[in-house]
């Protein structure tokens, strides 16, 4: 096969495999529900980088494999060397600016994409996360309770509301991990961490530990229920009904605990 | 019976080492009794005896087997015995178990060290994915479970990766360079024999009181700080191999600068060497930090210095940041003599000049420079301040051009040549393959909100598995079998080579490909049990490292038996042209017995008539113009 014909074989091949490569990453399901706007807009990031990477990925591996097809040693060849070429100024300034554009593009719109979810929304809900071996403990505070705060080991998010959480530790460094809204944060002993999340889509959730934090730390998991506003303020009266009937033991030490 | 236990060797060693903890034990008990313990019960701690033992016991191990004899003697003003050179060569495989200086020996004993803390951490890991077959297991319990991955981490970084390249480097770089040995061939012996100690500290950790360090190879504060005493045997391990780290790193860069032989320019120097140089560069500049890490925690545990306490106005994040100060550069520590590995290899194999020398060789220049401005984007999630995120992102996917131009010079190079498709040619061109998905992986961790979403999850697991794995270890794998004819005088068995080769690459994508997608699903890592959701693929990856595990006994058994009894090597047997493999196989004791001079580049294959470098018969006249460039090592 003449150099030409077998090069434009591999030009062919390479092209089909990027299109398959393409479309299979349209068919996999790469995450769990999306149940953020922030979700929506990782996940897009995610699939153009993916998208963007395939290209490259099948240049490299079929550079590799026409190699090895076109120019592996031939019995006969034991000492055979290769043509003497030492370099390409041109080629190299290409593959040196061609990938610093193109890594630039994705770090720039990867910036816009972190604008868009850390965007100050025009309201938003304020909870106090308290992580501590091994659990999560959820405060709210009287301007979402319309009453006293709230000391939870639950977790209710009223759907299409903005969450600031205020996140705290007791021991040593945790991570709130709400996989579904994309989204986590390191809660640290001494400092109060902070993020949004803006849940758009009813229903139960893991949130998880997902940082080291000692023997209990797989279990160290609950559950996000993001219900619907009418369903948020039910719980809510629910919750203060509970915590004054117990008077001074629940209300107190949620309390004293929120923040 | 005196004269043994006076000697340097493993008599002395011993009673030294029984007189430490002795030592331990009096000073802490005058110690705690000087500040006012009243009972004689606190006089003594179990706890404090230990710390101060695991510094004190490993220090006169080194004293005893004879590490410091020579200082001593010439600090001490007494006669020094001129080295006559002697303890060159290994003659049994006793001699490997003694303090020696020859280059060539402490390759081999660094590279078979290394590669016994492999098959320990193997298995370690193999263990790891037996508990995580099914969700909810008890084949071990969590603390015994965090305990299996922190030390599988550390000793694979510490006593496997970092120092095999080191080994290799030892054996291979004063024979390219035409040295007839390292600079400092005793500290280079020192720093060998801090490895086993620093491996021993690890393994010991899994018998102290509250089990093996379990706190990650990270060893975040102030969870370490809260830990029991095996926490303390990590921090003082890491002290050790730092320190060996940071000698032989001093020892490449004089060697390298010093002791090149006429002619050797550094842009005739083999790719493998300015990888080295530049590894070494990182090594001396950010080893340090790690090593203040840990006495930080060190302090922190032994004697409430409250680093990292909040409560007491310590600072958190500081651990993260000075640790990732040293621990991002490790990462290229860990995978810049690999490049020079595939460098080599793919020069010689592939018959054609590299493509791009200078590019090849500044491009590793600017990972050092860059690889110092990347440190934080560990820790998008970390609670630290918003801003410094974005120069850390724009940096972080900037250092991808120098690997991209490195990647696409072997192709360049690999493009019209004569491939040799052998087992080493195997592995660098997997090395290609698994090492651009790492890098990948790694330029989509570089995007902030991605990472925001995947950070410590199985998504990072798969990442640094494919460029420590998928890189670090196919390049090792790949020099180990190019320079074994060189390091034993025995050829290995192709046949076997390959089959490893072929059972390693498939496995390792089967392993480590599906927790890309446990990752992204939102598997956390470092958890010893998981939601039953993600059953179906831990039980596949399990299976998928067994067969991993298993792939590597064909490579054990390949190279004890070729070493054992495998054909002769002949003096170059891939017809490269660098400086090593114009002496015989394995190398006279002092490396040239004819005196080298470069004339050329070192892979000018194709080019009719080059050569690299001339090996002329000693005479008095080039003897003495030989010792200028490339003298003898101890003067």
């Amino acid at each position: 096969m003449s150099r030409q014909r077998s090069l434009t074989l591999a030009l062919v091949a390479g092209v089909i495999a990027i299109a398959l490569g393409i479309l299979l990453s349209y068919e996999i399901r790469w995450f769990p529900v999306q149940a953020s706007a922030q979700a929506r807009n990782t996940d897009h990031l995610y699939h153009v980088l993916v998208i963007a990477t395939i290209p490259i990925f099948v240049l490299v591996v079929g550079v590799i494999l026409y190699c090895v097809w076109q120019f592996r040693m031939k019995p006969g060849e034991e000492l055979k060397d290769g043509p003497p070429i030492h370099g390409n100024t041109r080629l190299e300034v290409f593959w040196t600016a061609l990938p610093s554009v193109l890594l630039l593009s994705m770090v720039g719109y990867s910036f816009v994409v972190l604008h868009d979810n850390e965007k100050k929304p025009a309201h938003e809900i304020q909870i106090g996360v308290t992580g501590q071996q091994f659990f999560w403990s959820f405060q709210y505070p009287p301007s979402v309770t319309g009453g006293a705060p709230i000391n939870s080991y639950k977790l209710y998010l009223p759907d299409n509301e903005s969450v600031y959480f205020n996140m705290r530790s007791k021991d040593v460094i945790h991570a709130f991990y709400i996989p579904a809204f994309r989204l986590q944060e390191d809660v640290v002993p001494g400092i109060t961490t902070h993020y949004l999340a803006t849940p758009d889509r009813v229903g139960n959730y893991v949130a998880e530990c997902n940082l080291l934090c000692g023997v209990g730390h797989s279990l160290m998991r609950t559950t996000v229920h993001v219900v619907t506003p009418e369903q948020f303020q039910a719980w809510i009266k629910s919750q203060l009904a509970l915590s004054s009937s117990s008077s001074n033991t629940a209300g107190g030490a949620g309390g004293g605990t929120s923040g | 019976m005196t004269a043994k236990l006076r000697a340097p060797g493993f008599y002395r060693a011993a009673w030294l080492m029984v007189g430490a903890v002795g030592f331990a034990t009096l000073i802490t008990w005058l110690v705690r009794m000087s500040t006012g313990h009243t009972t004689f019960t606190h006089y003594l701690s179990g706890d404090a005896i230990l710390t101060v033992s695991l510094l004190a016991v490993p220090i006169s191990f080194l004293i005893g087997i004879g590490g410091f004899d020579y200082w001593y003697y010439w600090a001490t003003g007494r006669p020094t015995r001129p080295e006559d050179h002697s303890g060159h060569g290994a003659h049994t495989w006793r001699d490997y178990f003694r303090i020696n200086t020859d280059h060539k020996v402490i390759g081999i004993q660094y590279t078979v060290n290394s590669f016994f803390f492999l098959l320990v951490g193997g298995l370690l890991a193999m263990l790891m994915r037996a508990q995580l077959a099914q969700p909810g297991s008890h084949f071990v319990s969590a603390n015994t479970y965090n305990g299996l991955f922190s030390v599988h981490a550390t000793i694979l970084i510490f006593l496997f990766i970092i120092p095999v390249f080191a080994g290799l480097g030892n054996f291979v770089i004063p024979l390219m360079i035409g040295a007839p040995d390292m600079a400092f061939p005793r500290l280079n012996a020192l720093s060998f024999w801090l490895l086993p100690v620093a491996g021993a500290i690890m393994l010991l950790s899994f018998l102290a009181p509250g089990g093996a360090f379990a706190d990650g190879w990270t060893a975040y504060a102030p969870l370490s700080d809260q830990a029991p005493i095996g926490q303390t045997f990590f921090a003082i391990a890491v002290q050790f191999a730092g320190a060996s780290s940071i000698m032989t790193a001093l020892n490449f860069l004089v060697t390298i600068i010093t002791m090149r032989a006429p002619g050797m320019s550094f842009f005739r120097l083999p790719l493998l060497v300015w990888a080295n140089f530049a590894t070494s560069l990182l090594v001396v500049i950010a080893t340090p930090f790690i090593a203040a890490s840990q006495f930080f925690v060190l302090l922190d545990r032994a004697l409430g210095f409250n680093f990292f306490n909040a409560a007491k106005g310590g600072d958190v994040l500081m651990y993260q940041h000075v640790f990732w100060f040293y621990s991002h550069p490790a990462v290229y520590i860990m995978i810049l003599p690999g490049f020079g590995i595939i460098s080599e290899i793919i020069a010689v194999k592939a018959r054609k000049p590299i493509f791009g020398y200078r590019m090849m060789a500044f491009s590793l220049l600017a990972i050092v420079g860059l690889g110092f401005t990347v440190w934080a984007h560990h820790m998008f999630t970390s609670g630290m301040a918003n801003w410094i995120r974005i120069p850390m992102a724009i940096t972080t996917s900037i250092i991808a051009v120098p690997t991209g131009i490195k990647v696409f010079s072997w192709l360049a190079t690999l493009w019209r040549g004569v491939l040799r498709l052998d087992t080493p040619m195997l592995f660098a061109l997997g090395f290609l393959t698994t090492f651009t998905l790492g890098g990948i992986s790694g330029v989509m961790l570089a995007m902030i909100p991605f990472d925001i979403d995947v950070s410590s999850t199985y998504f990072i697991v798969a990442h640094i598995h494919y460029v420590l794995f998928g890189g670090s270890l196919m390049t090792i794998f790949a020099g180990v079998y190019y320079w074994f004819p060189k390091m034993t005088g025995r050829m290995y068995d192709e046949r076997l080579g390959k089959w490893h080769f072929w059972t390693t690459f498939v496995f390792m994508n089967l392993t480590f490909g599906p927790m890309h997608i446990a990752g992204l699903q939102g598997m956390p890592r470092r958890v010893a049990t998981y939601a039953a959701k993600f059953a179906d693929i831990n039980l596949f990856i399990s299976i998928a490292s067994f067969a991993l595990g298993l792939s590597t006994l064909i490579f054990v058994y390949n190279m004890i038996n070729s070493w054992r009894g495998g054909p002769k090597a002949v003096a170059n047997p891939w017809r490269g042209m660098t400086l090593e493999w114009q002496v015989s196989s394995p190398p006279p004791i002092f490396n040239f017995d004819r005196v080298p001079t470069v004339v050329g580049g070192p892979y000018e294959y194709g080019v009719p008539g080059a050569v690299h470098g001339i090996l002329t018969p000693p005479t008095p006249a080039t003897v003495g113009a030989g010792s200028g460039m490339a003298r003898a090592p101890s003067q």
